[in-house]
């Protein structure tokens, strides 16, 4: 008996989710002029993101107090973004969407991770360069513009994204991608179907779903409940291996990747302390009392 | 082995082997188990019998696969949804 029954099972139960919910409702832009065409040609392009594997127990934080040890630590596509992929590699098996293209950015070990995602049935990728101290301080803000001068460069009528990143939680690029080309949102998206040319959007928010309707082009952020995402299997990486990754570099895209923020200070959490056994319960109250408790 | 078999046997053992490596109780226990199991059917000659055995191990692959997702599905929810 295969567990994926017990996946769908899990996959429904949409009531035990309490999320942060960027409340704003998206951009509506003005009437779009391009023709409905019957047969979409959409190109949807995905960010892929290389995290610290989300399997990896042991992080240590740097002895200089500036970040997280990353050398030799195990790094893997980031969970959200790998439903992006699914998805929008599932809008193509729908042909619904004309071509998928994986972005990722960052050092040369990130083509590992676009790789995955051409396994995984995208139809390109694009890596943009990005090293050493650009790549430490690389931030939401920088990678949502990169985006935006790709979106525009390629043409893209969807842009499809992991919510956050579980390194660092921003939950911030999709929002920033969105409002820098002025497109509109659908954040949180646990279904996305496209009707004609807009986009039907299911959100999970904290009261439970919102589904709203935005006009192409535009920026959807995939949750966990969005679908399962598939493993790229080794007959499929080995046939991945023939697509073409192109590299790009911040600057050819007119992007400035300079950050403005700096961290000041970053700490462990403190240790937990031994319990203590007692004997009686007179012991228990008597400890209770000296700890301040009661 | 009968020889069009022969391929897709092998084939099934490297998935099973890529597939192995993130394997929770360890790659090499699991690799360990992977190569006994096709060591005692390596006599079999009946087409039918590597047939069967091809798709018992294919049904492995799709429960490693579950079984992948559904750890990375459960320590996300864990992590970032509360439970009621």
């Amino acid at each position: 008996m295969h567990r994926s029954s017990e996946v769908k099972h899990l996959a429904s139960d949409f009531n035990t989710r309490a999320c942060e919910c960027f409340g704003q409702p998206p951009v509506q832009p003005f009437e779009s002029h391009c023709p409905v065409l019957t047969d979409r040609t959409v190109r949807v392009q995905l960010k892929v993101l290389k995290v610290k594997d989300g399997s990896v127990f042991f992080i240590r934080v740097k002895p200089d107090r500036t970040g997280v040890v990353t050398d030799g630590v195990k790094h893997s596509m980031n969970p959200f973004c790998e439903i992006a992929v699914e998805e929008a590699v599932k809008l193509k098996e729908k042909k619904l969407v004309k071509e998928v293209v994986a972005v990722s950015c960052g050092p040369q070990q990130v083509q590992e991770t676009i790789r995955t995602a051409l396994a995984m049935g995208a139809d390109r990728g694009i890596h943009v360069e990005v090293s050493g101290k650009d790549y430490e301080t690389l931030g939401p803000l920088q990678v949502s513009k990169i985006f935006a001068a790709l979106a525009k460069k390629e043409q893209a009528d969807l842009i499809i994204l992991g919510k956050q990143a579980i390194d660092d939680d921003c939950n911030q690029t999709g929002q920033m991608t969105a409002a820098l080309l002025d497109w509109p949102q659908g954040t949180f998206a646990s279904e996305v179907t496209l009707e004609a040319d807009k986009l039907k959007v299911v959100r999970e928010i904290d009261g439970g779903l919102e589904t709203i309707k935005i006009n192409l082009p535009a920026v959807v952020t995939a949750d966990l409940r969005l679908n399962t995402p598939r493993y790229a299997t080794l007959p499929n990486i080995m046939k991945a291996k023939k697509k073409k990754i192109t590299n790009v570099k911040p600057a050819d895209l007119g992007v400035d990747v300079s950050s403005r923020l700096e961290v000041l200070k970053v700490d462990e959490p403190p240790q937990r302390q031994s319990g203590v056994k007692v004997e009686t319960v007179h012991d228990l109250v008597e400890k209770l009392k000296e700890a301040g408790r009661i | 082995m009968a020889n069009p078999l022969r391929a897709e046997v092998v084939q099934l053992y490297k998935t099973l082997l890529f597939l192995g490596r993130e394997y929770p109780k360890g790659a090499d226990y699991f690799r360990d188990r992977l190569r006994a199991a096709f060591a005692k059917n390596k006599d079999v000659s009946d087409p039918e019998k590597i047939k069967e055995l091809i798709s018992r191990g294919e049904f492995v692959v799709k429960e490693l696969e579950a079984l992948y997702y559904l750890r990375k599905y459960r320590a996300l929810k864990k992590r970032y949804y509360e439970t009621e």
